[in-house]
């Protein structure tokens, strides 16, 4: 008996089945129908057809965040890759696993400007972990096998395969042979953090007066929430999280002391600016979080643990640093901890927390409600309260996302999920639906903006195909909030193209394509309709708020300052 | 600082550009790119001479290093190295006195004519950068340079350490 031979859009399909994926997201066109034509004769796994590729690949980012496994797209060649770029730069910018596969123009067409040929590699080449160019029939199955063990091993990240035309049609085939244990001589990442760089970060933080833990979206991706908490309670240390690490240590922890960086706690940057010991986990430094970096933290002893080299003493120098998956690093320092019989100095945890919690007692993150207008916070403390806080919460970019940030505590990682690297607007309402996808009967809320909402709304149509039916809710106030928000404090007020006089009846709108629309404008109705829009399980419904506009995101960092310099109302600083 | 960095990598298709591409994206210095096959044909070594300061070549390391098909990078000016850059150049040499010239400094630094035509020589020079650089400059003094060409450099480092999978 001879090996059967196999078209390359078989392999496709067979090395995607042989790596369990359950769910792609995709548009068809011209150089990828006869991977189509494959996904329509198998039964392993469902084709999301969206409305837009870049919708696709924030669907796949979104399942990827809530479910750790790698988010699979598909795409045409030419305008249909391009429109996976923002998708794929946000992914690459949060660090989650994803494989993009891309169709491309016949090999020997290549570099002619074929219709619709780009060079889709070189169009991502700076915003993917690592990309490849597919040749031959035969081997399509290994190279996809190498995608996904590269996009989810190390630091996870994008990768982009291209898929030219003449090696997937009928007329060239081979045998089939997948090798999903990988090894490559190029790549292997670093797990275990070196002994000796444990013993000192163990030696730093136990020496420790005033112990901060910095953790970020490390922690979610590396599924070390446990081991963080475990950490946090032996040490008995404040703990806070960046925007990519909310859930990281619960919202309700009593040792979580907010999230930090522009937006963040008073607490947060307050303990960061007077610690001497920094442990970092999981996080970057990223911009957002340190403020003026020559303004850092200058006292402070700063314990790196990252995954990624790079990442370390790239904007602010660590101290020790430790280069590691952040869950064995996690067990190590605990394992450490242990052997070395640590015991908390307990004077000096006293006073750091007395100190901690005098900046608590700011309240920084609060808001005033008069009887008038609705106030954006207040819409999402009562989100928190319907959902009973257990809610996934996806998220667009600009204020609102602020406010879900700072109103919605997060208990477990995962539940929160934005685009924090890039500040994607348009990501929201995809990456929901993807976690809607994996976790159906979960409350999955899209928490909007006016703006936001309507740089990828065509996937309302996309929920209806599907049966996705997620919450959207929108916090209107009739503007690019966060645009507005700048041009009051720093342009003099001058808001330049950052309002809206043509918002739509999203109402209507939701109603056009199948679903509920729900408008609220009146303080008083709010706690009734909102509840009334979550017990609808079966439809999507579109929850157009209406909140007051002037309202500002507070706390905020003063730019060029130090990262405890701070706003805390409008006019008053910390 | 100047410093040159050596590159051990898969040789395959666009593994040089996500090099370049690195080095352009995080604005980074090249000063001299070199890439060929190594007698291992499935592995490429490139050379780059790079400027900066210790934390700007930390991250370049740990960069170049983070991309998958980079199986290995050294910064041979850590240690005691060879540097060696080729030079090609074409010299006007129009009457006697001229070309006597041009012989003389060609001796001098060891080069060597490699093809004469009816008003020009045409030398070949290896050295380092600096050797190249004077040569250059005393020529130049002498007569009129008509075309050059220079490999970048590549290097080596001495003794027993060597770059290799
Ligand atoms: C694709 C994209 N374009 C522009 C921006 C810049 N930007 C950041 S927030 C914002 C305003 C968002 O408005 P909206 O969605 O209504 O949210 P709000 O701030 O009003 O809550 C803009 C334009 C961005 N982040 N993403
Ligand atoms: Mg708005």
């Amino acid at each position: 008996m001879s090996t059967p031979l196999f078209t390359g859009a078989e392999m496709v399909v067979k090395a995607l089945s042989a790596l369990d994926v359950k769910y792609i997201f995709g548009y068809p066109g011209g150089s990828v129908l006869d991977i189509y034509d494959a996904i329509f004769q198998q039964n392993d796994f469902e084709h999301i057809l969206v409305r837009h590729e870049q919708a696709a690949t924030h669907m796949a980012d979104g399942y990827s965040r809530a479910t750790g496994e790698v988010g699979v797209v598909l795409a045409t060649s030419g305008p249909g890759a391009t429109n996976c770029v923002t998708g794929i730069a946000t992914a690459y910018m949060d660090s989650i696993p994803m494989v993009v596969l891309a169709g491309q123009v016949a090999t020997s067409l290549i570099g002619d400007d074929a219709f619709q040929e780009t060079d889709i590699v070189g169009c991502s080449r700076p915003i993917v972990k690592h990309s490849f160019n597919c040749r031959r029939v035969e081997d399509i199955p290994n190279i996809i096998a190498k995608a996904f063990y590269i996009a989810k091993s190390g630091r996870p990240g994008p990768v982009v395969v291209e898929l030219p035309k003449d090696i997937l049609i009928p007329e060239n085939k081979a045998k089939f042979h997948i090798e999903t244990n990988v090894k490559m001589r190029s790549y292997n990442p670093t797990k275990k953090g070196h002994p000796k760089q444990i013993k000192k970060a163990v030696q730093a933080i136990t020496k420790a007066k005033k112990l901060v833990i910095y953790s970020g979206g490390g922690i979610v991706l590396a599924n070390a929430s446990e081991l963080l908490t475990q950490l946090v309670e032996t040490l008995n240390a404040p703990c806070t999280n960046t925007l990519m690490g909310l859930g990281g240590l619960s919202g309700t922890h009593k040792n979580f002391i907010g999230m930090l960086g522009m937006h963040g706690s008073l607490e947060a940057n307050k303990a960061m600016a007077n610690a001497d010991v920094i442990l970092a986990l999981g996080a970057r430094f990223d911009d957002r979080v340190t403020n003026n970096v020559k303004k850092f933290c200058p006292n402070a002893t700063i314990v790196h643990v990252d995954i990624d080299p790079t990442s370390i003493s790239k904007t602010i120098n660590a101290h020790i640093p430790v280069v590691g998956l952040v869950d064995i690093v996690l067990q190590q320092i605990l394992d450490e901890l242990t052997e070395t019989q640590f015991s908390p100095d307990k004077t000096a945890l006293e006073q750091w927390w007395q100190e901690i919690n005098e900046w608590r007692a700011v309240d920084s993150v609060s808001y005033q409600q008069d009887d008038s207008k609705i106030k954006p916070q207040r819409v999402v403390e009562a989100m928190y309260k319907i959902t009973k806080g257990e809610a996934y919460v996806c998220s667009d970019v600009g204020q609102h996302q602020m406010f879900a940030a700072q109103y919605y505590p997060f208990a477990k990682p995962r539940q929160w999920i934005n685009s924090g690297g890039l500040g994607t607007m348009g990501f929201g309402l995809p990456a929901a639906m993807g976690v809607k996808l994996a976790f159906p009967d979960s409350h999955v809320i899209c928490i909007t903006g006016d703006g936001s909402i309507q740089m990828n709304i065509q996937e309302l149509s996309t929920c209806l195909q599907y049966n996705l039916p997620v919450v959207i809710v929108t916090l209107n106030n009739r503007s690019l909030g966060m645009v507005r928000q700048w041009q009051d404090m720093i342009y003099g007020g001058r808001h330049s193209s950052s309002y809206m006089e043509s918002i739509p009846d999203f109402v209507k709108l939701a109603e056009a394509y199948g679903h509920v629309g729900i408008k609220i404008d009146r303080l008083d109705e709010l706690d009734s309709k909102l509840t009334e829009a979550f017990e609808i399980k079966n439809r999507l419904v579109f929850v157009d708020i209406c909140v007051d506009e002037k309202e500002h995101v507070y706390p905020m960092q003063i730019k060029h300052g130090a990262v405890d310099d701070m706003w805390i109302k409008k006019g008053v600083k910390a | 600082m100047r410093r040159i960095l050596a590159i051990l990598l898969e040789n395959e298709p666009g593994s040089l550009s996500r090099i370049v591409g690195l080095f352009s994206q995080r604005a980074f210095n090249i000063e001299s790119l070199t890439v060929a096959p190594t007698e291992d044909e499935s592995l490429s070594r490139i050379t780059i001479a790079t400027k900066g300061d210790d934390k700007v070549l930390e991250q370049i390391v740990k960069q170049v290093n983070k991309l998958i098909d980079v199986i290995k990078i050294t910064d041979l000016t850590e240690r005691s190295h060879v540097e060696r850059e080729l030079l090609l150049i074409k010299v006007l040499a129009m009457n006697d006195k001229s070309r006597t010239e041009v012989k003389r400094i060609t001796d001098i630094f060891r080069g060597s004519i490699i093809d004469i035509g009816k008003q020009v020589y045409t030398i070949q020079l290896t050295g380092d950068a600096d050797k190249l650089n004077a040569f250059l400059k005393t020529l130049a003094h002498e007569t009129e340079i008509i075309e050059s060409v220079r490999s970048g450099c590549v290097g080596i480092a001495r003794g027993e350490k060597a770059l290799r999978v």
